[in-house]
C-alpha cells in the first residue's frame, strides 16, 4: 500500500461515502473526490496501458491536461470513452473501465508489441504496415484498429436531454482561479454583465490546490458574485471555443456528476452560444513533464499535480518521494508531502544552486537537495521502484528506492482559447513558455495563463483586467478594488531542460504520452526531413488524440528546435483547435434531433398519403410521395402500374411543393423578359408559358410555368427545391442592378394547394367538378390558365403538362387543398383514378424528354446543350446570352442531351453511369454520363437520358457504359420516346 | 459566426444571411458589345485580398435586402455596412 488518504484535511466530505467500480473491482471514496484522486486512495494508481507499446501508465496529472487516465463511463446507452479521471466527480454507483487495455489492465497481451518495439518508430503507420499490401485491410488495420482504439462509442441512441442557451454577456471571464474571480469581480463591481465559467466543480482554481490559501478571500469573493443580479456563475462549464468577433462556446455539464441519482427531465449538458463585448482570459497553466528514460512508469506524476491530490483532496500518492524539479515550485511540492507524512528522499534540481525561499523552507526541514543533479532514468513495471540520479555533465548514476517521484518541466500558460481567437503568441525567454503576443479580439489574459503564475500578480492582474474590460464595455469610471495582501516567495529562475541529458540508452523517453511518442522518435523524424512542427505533428502523432498534446506540445518543439537547430519562437507551435476538451456530440445537437433535426414541410394533402401507405421521398425539406405500393407491391410494379394508368387513363399528383412566386408591378413583364431565355412581354392574359432561367454565364439555373394574370401580373412557378434560390436571384437582379424597376415578389408556395391530373380521362373529371367552365380544346386550350369554381371551390385551373398526357394541374387555397384532393379522388373513381408519386412523374417526363433542373443540369449546361434553343430568343437580351457566344459555350463537342435506348431491352442503366466509345482504349476516354434512366412500362423497356460530347450528331450510334462486371451497349437517339414514330404529342 | 448589422434590421446572427461575393461589380452596359475577355472578367474574376474587403450580403431570412459591408478578410471586424445606393465608404487603415 503506497497511495493512502489523510485523515484530515482537503475538501473532501467523510461524512459521505460513495461506492464505485473500476476495472472491474468494488472501490470507496468520498464526496468532493474525482475518480482520479479516490483512485489513488485505494492505491489503483495503474489506469491504463499506452496507445502503441501497452505499457502500464498511471495517473499522470490532476486536470485537463491528464493523458494517461482515460476512462470508458457506464455501460450501454449512456457508455461516455475517454473521460478523463482527473476530471470525473465521483458519484455513488459510478462504473468505469480502461479504454486501451486488451484482454484485461492488468494482463495486457499488447504489452508484446513492446517486445517489437522497432516496428513502432516515427511514421510507423506508413513504414510498418505497407507491406505487403494485401496485409493492410486484413491484417494491419483489425490489428492496430483492436489495440490502439481509445474508447468505445455508445450503440444505442443518446437517451439523455441536452440544450442550447444563447446569450450576451459584457464580459466573458473564462477561467475561476484566483485571476479569474479577481476579473469577475472587478468587472462586475462596475456594473457589467459577466458570466463566468469553470470547468471545475468548485470556483477557486489553483487556490483550491494549494496549503496557503486565500480561503477567507475565496468565500467572500464568491459569496459577494454570487448575490450580484448582473453576475453568472457557470461551475462545471469549460469554454471550448472561441471563434470570430467574440463569440464562444462553453460546455455546462449539469448533471453528469450526479450518475445515476441525475433527476429525469432535466438536462444533462448545456452548449452556451455567447457573445461577449470583451473577453478576459484566466485559464491557468500546464505543467510540463521533464524526459528522461521511463518518464511514464506508474508513480511518475506532475509535481503540481501531487500537491493538489494532497491538499484538495486529501490523498498522498506515495509514501518514499523524489521531486525532479528545474524551479522553485517543486519544492512546494516537497514541503507538501513532507507535511502529509511522506518521506521525501530528495529534491533533484539541475540548476547549480537553488536560491529561492521554498529551497531554503525545505532546506531547513532537512530535505536533501541534489543541485546539479538530474532523474535519468525511472525504473519498474506496473509501479514505480527507483529512480537514477546522476550528476549533469557525467558521474555515475545512483540509485534511489522510492514509489512516487514528482516532477516539474516548468509552466505553459494554456493558450488554447487565446490562440483560437486568432491572437499570436510570444516566447518568453526568461520564464521558458509561451505567452499571449499580439491581440486580435476585444480580450485580455490574465494571471497564469499570460504568464503571472505567482499569486500576487494573478490576482493584480486579475482586478486590472476585469475593471478594463469593463470599461471597454461602456462601464468606466470605476476604480478596481486594491487585490488582497499575498505573502508570494522569493523564487529563482527556472532552468530550461527539454530533455534530461545523460538519458540516452537508458530506455524509452516519452514526450508524448497518449500517442507514446518518444524523443528519439522526434529526433529520427526531424533527421528523416519532417523539420516542420506541422509535419512533426502528423508524422509522429505527437500532439494528437484527445488531449491535443496539453502537457507535450512545448517539450516536442523544443526538442524538435534542437534537433533542426533553430530557436524555439522560430520553430513556432502547432495550430490550436477547438474544442479544448471533448464535447459530446449530444449538446452540439441539442435538442435538433430526429423530427427537429431539419424543418419538414407537408403539403395540406399529406395526410391522405399518410393513410394511403405512400412511401415518401425528400425533395429539399419537402416530403413527397415517391410511390403508392398496393398488395405487396415493390417499388418497381407501383411504378409501373402508376406510370402505365397515367398514359391510359387517369392519375393524380400532389404538385403543392413547386416552387410559386407572385410577380406584380408595372415593369414585371419586362422584368420577366430579362430573367427567361424566352419572352413573357407578348404572353397574352391568362395564357402561360414555359420558361428556362440562366445565370449569367449562360448556364441553365432553374424552369417553370409562368402564367399571365394581369397586364403587370404574372404567377410564376420554380423547382421544388429551387424555390428559395430563385426566389434570392430575383431580388438580387431587382436590388442591385435594376432597382430602377418597378417589381414586387411575394412566395406564395404555402398559400397555394396543387392537384394535378392527368390522362386521356383528366378532361372528363374536369368537366364533372367544373360544370360551368368550357373545357373543350377551342375556349380552353393548351397552355392557358381560367379562374372558375372547381368541387365547390374557387380555383386556378392550369392546362398545362409535364407528362405529356393532357392535364390539367387545379391550385386552391391551401386550407381547401385536401378537400380538393378528395373530390377529385371521387370524380375519378369510375376511371380507376391512380395516384402517382415522384418516380413515375420522373418516368413520365423522361419518356416526353422534358428535363429536371439538377438531374439533367448541373450548372454547368447551356439551354443549347439540352437542344433547347426553341426556347432561346434571337431577338431580346436576357441574362446568359452574352455567355452563349463564349467560345467555351459555343464548341462543338460540348456534352449534349442525348436518349439512350440499350441493346437489351431489359437492362435499365445505373444514372451517374459513365460512357464511352472504346471501353478497349488505355486511358479510357470518357464522353459523357447517363442523367436520368428508368423501366418505361409505356415502352417496354429500359431507357435513358444522357449527357454526350457532340451527342446529337451521333444519333443512331452505339455507345457503351462500363460497369462492374459488364459493358452495356447503348443506342443513341432523340430524347423523346414517345413521339420517336411520329405520334403526335398530347395536350 | 458573425453579429452582421443589417442596415435595416440591426444585429443579426450570420446564420439569417447568404453571402454575394464581391461588391461593386459593374456589369457591362451592353454585354453584346463587350468582348470576350472582358465578358470573361466581369463573370469570373473576383478580388481576393487578405484584409479589407466590400462585399455583398443579403439578408436571406430577414428583410431580404441586399447590402454591402466592409469586412476585414482576416480578423473578420465589420468596418462598415452601407445600402446599395449609399456612397461607397472608404476603407479602413
Amino acid at each position: 500500500m503506497t497511495g493512502f488518504r489523510l485523515a484530515q484535511g482537503g475538501r473532501i466530505d467523510r461524512s459521505r461515502p460513495l461506492s464505485f467500480t473500476f476495472a472491474g473491482r468494488a472501490y470507496r471514496g468520498f464526496a468532493g473526490d474525482t475518480l482520479a484522486s479516490a483512485l489513488i486512495a485505494n492505491d489503483a494508481l495503474l489506469v491504463g496501458r499506452s496507445f502503441k507499446y501497452h505499457r502500464p501508465r498511471g495517473i499522470y496529472a490532476a486536470g485537463a491536461e491528464e493523458p494517461n487516465a482515460l476512462m470508458q463511463l457506464g455501460v450501454g446507452e449512456r457508455t461516455e470513452p475517454n473521460a478523463r479521471a482527473t476530471q470525473v466527480e465521483l458519484y455513488d454507483g459510478l462504473t468505469a473501465n480502461a479504454v486501451n487495455a486488451w484482454p484485461s489492465l492488468e494482463w495486457d497481451l499488447g504489452a508484446l508489441t513492446g517486445l517489437a518495439s522497432g516496428l513502432f518508430v516515427a511514421g510507423f503507420y506508413y513504414k510498418t504496415f505497407m507491406w505487403p499490401p494485401a496485409f493492410w485491410n486484413k491484417v494491419y488495420e483489425p490489428a492496430i484498429r483492436r489495440m490502439a482504439g481509445l474508447g468505445t462509442a455508445p450503440r444505442e441512441a443518446d437517451p439523455d436531454l441536452y440544450d442550447k442557451v444563447h446569450v450576451h454577456a459584457d464580459v466573458l471571464v473564462a477561467g475561476g482561479g484566483p485571476a479569474g474571480l479577481a476579473a469577475a469581480l472587478a468587472a462586475a463591481q462596475a456594473g457589467a454583465d459577466v458570466l463566468i465559467a469553470d470547468e471545475q466543480a468548485e470556483l477557486g482554481g489553483s487556490l483550491l490546490s494549494a496549503r496557503a490559501t486565500l480561503d477567507g478571500w475565496l468565500r467572500a469573493t464568491l459569496e459577494e458574485l454570487r448575490g450580484m443580479p448582473n453576475v453568472r456563475l457557470l461551475p462545471r462549464t469549460t469554454v471550448f471555443g472561441y471563434y470570430d468577433q467574440n463569440y464562444l462556446c462553453l460546455l455546462e455539464r449539469r448533471t453528469d456528476h450526479l450518475g445515476p441519482a441525475a433527476p429525469a427531465g432535466i438536462s444533462r449538458q448545456r452548449l452556451w452560444h455567447v457573445r461577449a463585448r470583451q473577453v478576459v482570459l484566466a485559464t491557468g497553466a500546464h505543467e510540463r513533464p521533464l524526459v528522461f528514460a521511463g518518464n511514464d512508469r506508474p508513480g511518475v506524476m506532475l509535481a503540481g499535480a501531487v500537491s493538489t491530490y494532497i491538499n484538495r483532496y486529501a490523498v498522498v500518492p506515495g509514501k518514499r518521494a523524489v521531486v525532479f524539479t528545474t524551479n522553485d515550485g517543486g519544492y512546494r511540492t516537497a514541503l507538501d508531502l513532507a507535511a502529509a507524512g511522506a518521506q521525501v528522499l530528495a529534491v533533484v534540481d539541475p540548476r547549480p544552486e537553488s536560491a529561492g525561499d521554498l529551497p531554503a523552507q525545505a532546506h531547513a526541514q532537512g530535505i536533501e537537495i541534489l543541485n546539479g543533479h538530474a532523474v535519468v532514468a525511472a525504473s519498474g513495471g506496473k509501479r514505480l521502484d527507483s529512480v537514477s540520479v546522476a550528476k549533469l555533465g557525467g558521474g555515475a548514476a545512483r540509485g534511489v528506492v522510492c514509489d512516487l517521484l514528482a516532477v516539474s518541466g516548468g509552466w505553459s500558460p494554456v493558450v488554447h482559447l487565446f490562440s483560437q481567437s486568432q491572437g499570436k503568441l510570444r516566447w518568453d525567454e526568461a520564464k521558458h513558455c509561451f505567452v499571449p503576443g499580439t491581440v486580435t479580439q476585444a480580450q485580455r489574459s490574465a494571471g497564469a495563463a499570460n504568464g503571472s503564475f505567482a499569486l500576487g500578480a494573478a490576482l493584480a492582474e486579475g482586478f486590472a483586467a476585469g475593471a478594463e474590460a469593463a470599461k471597454d464595455a461602456g462601464f468606466g469610471g470605476w476604480r478596481a478594488p486594491e487585490p488582497p495582501e499575498v505573502d508570494d516567495p522569493r523564487e529563482a529562475p527556472p532552468l530550461a531542460l527539454w530533455q534530461v541529458p545523460g538519458a540516452e540508452g537508458r530506455g524509452k523517453a516519452f514526450v508524448d504520452f497518449q500517442n507514446d511518442v518518444t524523443a528519439s522518435d522526434l529526433k529520427l523524424a526531424a533527421r528523416e526531413g519532417f523539420e516542420s512542427v506541422e509535419h512533426l505533428k502528423r508524422y509522429t502523432t505527437t500532439g494528437m488524440a484527445t488531449d491535443q498534446g496539453k502537457t507535450s506540445n512545448v517539450n516536442a518543439l523544443a526538442i524538435l528546435s534542437d534537433a533542426t537547430g533553430r530557436s524555439i519562437p522560430a520553430t513556432g507551435t502547432t495550430t490550436f483547435r477547438a474544442p479544448y476538451t471533448p464535447v459530446t456530440y449530444g449538446a452540439m445537437a441539442g435538442r435538433d434531433r430526429g423530427d427537429r433535426l431539419d424543418p419538414i414541410r407537408v403539403t395540406p394533402i399529406h395526410p391522405w398519403h399518410v393513410a394511403r401507405g405512400a412511401v415518401f421521398e425528400d425533395v429539399g425539406q419537402w416530403k413527397r410521395p415517391w410511390y403508392y405500393p398496393q398488395g405487396g407491391e415493390d417499388m418497381h410494379a407501383a411504378v409501373r402500374r402508376e406510370a402505365k394508368a397515367v398514359r391510359t387513363s387517369l392519375g393524380v399528383l400532389d404538385a403543392s411543393t413547386l416552387g410559386k412566386i407572385d410577380v406584380r408591378g408595372p415593369d414585371a413583364a419586362e422584368f420577366l423578359d430579362r430573367i427567361y431565355t424566352n419572352g413573357f412581354r407578348k404572353l397574352g392574359t391568362g395564357r402561360c408559358r414555359y420558361g428556362l432561367m440562366c445565370r449569367d454565364d449562360g448556364m441553365v439555373f432553374d424552369d417553370g410555368v409562368t402564367t399571365r394574370l394581369a397586364d403587370d401580373h404574372f404567377f410564376m412557378t420554380t423547382t421544388t427545391g429551387g424555390a428559395a434560390r430563385v426566389l434570392e436571384w430575383l431580388e438580387e437582379w431587382l436590388q442591385t442592378e435594376w432597382p430602377h424597376m418597378k417589381v414586387y415578389l411575394t412566395s406564395v408556395t404555402e398559400q397555394w394547394a396543387t392537384v394535378s391530373f392527368a390522362g386521356p380521362r383528366a378532361g372528363d373529371v374536369l368537366r364533372e367538378l367544373s360544370p360551368a367552365l368550357a373545357v373543350d380544346e377551342e375556349s380552353f386550350p393548351f397552355l392557358s390558365m381560367r379562374e372558375g369554381v372547381v368541387a365547390g371551390l374557387p380555383a386556378r385551373i392550369f392546362r398545362i403538362s409535364f407528362t405529356g398526357e393532357a392535364s390539367y394541374e387545379v391550385n386552391v387555397p391551401s386550407h381547401h387543398g385536401l378537400a380538393l384532393w378528395q373530390a377529385v379522388m371521387a370524380a375519378g373513381e369510375k376511371h380507376g383514378i391512380t395516384p402517382y408519386g415522384t418516380e413515375a412523374m420522373h418516368v413520365l417526363r423522361a419518356e416526353k424528354g422534358f428535363i429536371i433542373v439538377g438531374q439533367e443540369t448541373d450548372g454547368t449546361v447551356t439551354p443549347l446543350d439540352l437542344g433547347m434553343d426553341w426556347i432561346v430568343s434571337k431577338q431580346k437580351d436576357f441574362l446568359g446570352k452574352r455567355s452563349f457566344a463564349r467560345p467555351d459555350t459555343s464548341r462543338a463537342d460540348r456534352k449534349q442531351l442525348v436518349g439512350l435506348l440499350p441493346a437489351d431491352p431489359a437492362e435499365v442503366l445505373p444514372e451517374g453511369a459513365q460512357l464511352v466509345w472504346d471501353a478497349a482504349e488505355s486511358p479510357i476516354r470518357m464522353v459523357g454520363h447517363v442523367t436520368s434512366s428508368y423501366w418505361s412500362p409505356n415502352l417496354g423497356r429500359g431507357f435513358a437520358l444522357a449527357l454526350v460530347k457532340g451527342g446529337r450528331d451521333h444519333h443512331g450510334k452505339t455507345i457503351l457504359a462500363p460497369l462492374a462486371g459488364k459493358t452495356v451497349e447503348a443506342r443513341i437517339v432523340a430524347p423523346n420516346f414517345l413521339d420517336e414514330g411520329g405520334k403526335p404529342l398530347h395536350g | 459566426m458573425l453579429l452582421i448589422p443589417c442596415p435595416w434590421c440591426g444585429e443579426r446572427d450570420e446564420t439569417e444571411f447568404r453571402y454575394g461575393g464581391q461588391a461593386h461589380l459593374a456589369r457591362p452596359l451592353d454585354p453584346h458589345a463587350t468582348g470576350d475577355a472582358e465578358w470573361a472578367e466581369y463573370l469570373f474574376m473576383r478580388d481576393n485580398p487578405k484584409g479589407w474587403f466590400r462585399e455583398r450580403w443579403n439578408h436571406a431570412a430577414g428583410c431580404r435586402r441586399w447590402f454591402n459591408m466592409v469586412r476585414h478578410t482576416v480578423t473578420h471586424e465589420i468596418a462598415a455596412v452601407y445600402k446599395p445606393d449609399d456612397p461607397k465608404p472608404e476603407l479602413p487603415e
